[in-house]
């Protein structure tokens, strides 16, 4: 996993809320056994026609925000499914950090697994990110894991609460096995215990 | 000692390591796995070098891609779901788990087979890469949806890295009316708090309504929580939950099932344990419930109309709303028993069950699915489809001019060929109305499977409570 420290970036901004992962990445991906190349198939039905036009008005499909590497949207972003692969897509199109009000928690968590960092903050200022994101040309904002803050050098700046875990892993781009291997013994030892409850047996 | 709540004696009893300044280690019971979101995480542990630490704790089927007609099923023409498919009966070989395959007697959708076999268990921790993994907390396990880097976190350690969720019990009190199910009542909690309502939320759902469903209610209670963004839905177990556990193929037997009956009856919440959030729901008041939008929280009872984006809490929902009826092609105002339909599907992890079957069998008996509608019926699993074919519903479901299928995830999701065609509306029993979901294009409204089988009779939503039922159906 890439760590991530700050970014600097163009800013996409999808003005809409509770974005669910079907969206983000149709079923009809799902198929693949890959684990990469899904970047092209992100917001498939949003970027492009049935027939396979590009749909111009999508956020994505507008030259200003083409290689925006932060995504910024509306409440309750990722809700629905499971699939790890809406985590992919959006990691394989470019994206590193995605903010918004709030997140749905599977999302959230393959998001960390993917090295994406999500910010909350409050409605208003997404609303302003939004806002400024439309209006003002070549729009960046910096990111920064270690501070903790989203600034964009015209006057907004805004702190964001991260779980200091989550924070340390995504700053050193740490795997989660090699982290619970720590506590082999522990496990050992508890599941040895723990097999002797016959009431949670799965066979 | 003190009052504890049902999650928070499961979460306890399963906590390998409470690293300082980390999410705590929790042990997991179960791990079931499906072919669409597992072959990334089996590769993963080669490339490793790992081993599935503990086979007996896992098992596997094929039901999200899989087409549901036996021809179909003979010969997949689909080579990249045929390639998936493939990829995990070759993990499950090399990895040793038990794969309940195509071909088996009691292949299924994960959440109805888990159940059905007697590998869901009370007080248990389960996952699968699915987010409706939350069905199995009808049983009153921890069961929870997660993505393909835990699930090989999983198969490689047995455990996953948590952090502490919120409870939220929430209360149905009363006796549910007639016509009213428990898919009403789970549209009614997601209705009112909304779809991120519980979002970091474990739910317990309790009260004298819940107390009286069965398990398949319960199930389908439990299956939808992840639609209010909870990470997961539980149910104490009691009686009910015993005797529908009891004499199932990998349910303890003999002096081992009195003792798991016995740890069993500790699990529900004691008397005075505090929760972080409370609801009360008055089961008095529900009614049947129709989506009409793109969101499982766009719900609304089936006397009533498409609502007003005027009318929205806030600018964002008002465009949310909006956004929505443009895309399922809906007028505000529009009676919702007015609605034409084009297509039914009766099935899923939500409604596929023996008992969702019984219950749209009863409203289809002796009627004819209109003449403008295709309707079909996935049931849950083998075992639910032998047991409906023992029962004489699947004539019942026929003769009615309903397409009787192999079991699946099906139309739910439309992974596989079983999708609407763009413009199409579809009254389903399913969990997810969201844009595309079951075809792009496709317009899902989410319902019971009684009113899904009314409305394929009818043509159009109907309140069930005024349906006449022709013949009664006898188990």
């Amino acid at each position: 996993m890439e760590p991530f420290k700050t970014i600097t970036s163009l800013v996409a901004p999808l003005d809409r809320t509770n974005v669910d992962t079907d969206q983000i990445i149709p079923k009809q991906f799902l198929k693949r056994i890959e684990r990469t190349g899904y970047g092209d198939f992100l917001f498939f039905d949003w970027r492009q026609t049935p027939e396979g036009k590009p749909i111009p008005e999508f956020v994505l499909n507008d030259p200003r925000y083409k290689n925006a590497r932060i995504l910024v949207a509306g409440k309750n972003f990722g809700c629905g499914s499971s699939r790890e692969h809406a985590a992919w897509a959006l990691s394989d199109f470019g994206f590193r950090c995605v903010i918004a009000p709030t997140f749905a928690d599977i999302f959230f968590s393959n998001a960390g697994k993917n090295g994406i960092v999500l910010v909350r903050l409050s409605e208003e200022q997404v609303d302003r990110l939004l806002g400024n994101a439309q209006k003002v040309p070549n729009y960046q904002v910096t990111v920064s894991l270690e501070q903790q803050e989203v600034t964009d050098g015209q006057g907004f700046e805004a702190s964001f609460e991260i779980d200091p875990f989550r924070k340390f892993c995504l700053l050193e781009g740490l795997d989660d096995i090699g982290l619970t291997l720590r506590h082999a013994a522990a496990l050992d030892a508890y599941e040895t215990e723990h097999d002797h409850a016959i009431w949670l047996k799965a066979k | 000692m003190s009052s504890k709540t049902l999650f928070e004696k499961v979460w306890e009893q399963h906590i390998v390591a409470e690293p300082k300044g980390e999410p705590t280690l929790l042990y997991i019971d179960l791990q079931l796995v499906h072919e669409v979101t597992s072959p990334q995480a089996f590769e993963g542990l080669r490339l490793a070098g790992r081993k599935v630490r503990r086979p007996d704790r896992t098992i596997a089927t094929v039901d999200h891609n899989i087409p549901t007609t036996i021809e179909g099923r003979l010969n997949i023409v689909d080579q990249i779901a045929a390639t998936q498919i493939a990829t995990l009966r070759k993990n499950c070989a090399e990895f040793d788990i038990e794969l309940y395959d195509v071909n088996s007697r009691e292949q299924g959708i994960v959440h109805v087979i888990g159940p059905e076999l007697g590998i869901t268990k009370p007080g248990m921790t389960i996952v699968c890469g699915d987010s409706h993994t939350s069905t199995h907390g009808a049983f009153g396990a921890l069961a929870f949806g997660i993505g393909t880097s835990e699930v090989e976190h999983v198969l490689a350690t047995q455990t996953l890295p948590q952090s502490n969720p919120q409870t939220f019990r929430i209360s149905v009190e009363g006796a549910l009316p007639r016509g009213v199910t428990a898919k009403d009542t789970i549209l009614a909690i997601i209705g009112t708090i909304g779809t991120d309502g519980a979002t970091g939320c474990v739910i317990e759902y309790a009260g004298s309504a819940i107390r009286s469903l069965s398990m398949e209610g319960r199930m389908t209670i439990c299956n939808m929580s992840i639609e209010a963004g909870a990470r997961a839905g539980m149910i104490a177990p009691d009686e009910t939950t015993f005797s529908y556990l009891k004499g199932r193929r990998f349910s303890p037997k003999g002096t081992d099932w009195d003792r798991a009956v016995e740890e069993w009856r500790k699990l529900p919440t004691d008397p005075g344990a505090k929760f972080d959030r409370e609801l009360v729901i008055d089961a008095a008041a529900l009614v049947p419930y129709v989506s009409w939008g793109t969101s499982p929280g766009m719900v609304a009872p089936v006397t009533s109309a498409v609502p007003d984006p005027a009318g929205a809490a806030s600018e964002q929902e008002r465009k949310g709303f909006e956004r929505a009826l443009e895309y399922m092609n809906l007028k505000a105002g529009t009676p919702l028993a007015e609605i034409a339909i084009d297509r039914v599907f009766i099935g899923s992890c939500t409604n596929g069950r023996i008992e969702d079957l019984r219950a749209a069998a009863r409203i289809a008996a002796g009627h004819k699915v209109s003449s403008h509608v295709s309707a079909m019926v996935v049931p849950g699993s083998q075992t639910v489809k032998s047991q409906a074919e023992k029962e004489g519903l699947d004539r019942i479901f026929k003769e009615a001019g309903f397409d009787w299928r192999e079991p699946g995830c099906s139309m739910c999701l439309g992974m596989n060929p079983d999708i609407l065609s763009p413009g199409e509306r579809c009254a389903s029993t399913s969990n997810r109305n969201f844009e595309g979901r079951q075809g792009r294009g496709g317009r899902t409204h989410l319902v019971s499977p009684e009113m899904a089988a009314a409305a394929a009779i009818a043509g159009h939503f109907v309140d069930i409570r005024n349906w006449e039922v022709r013949e009664e159906v006898t188990a």
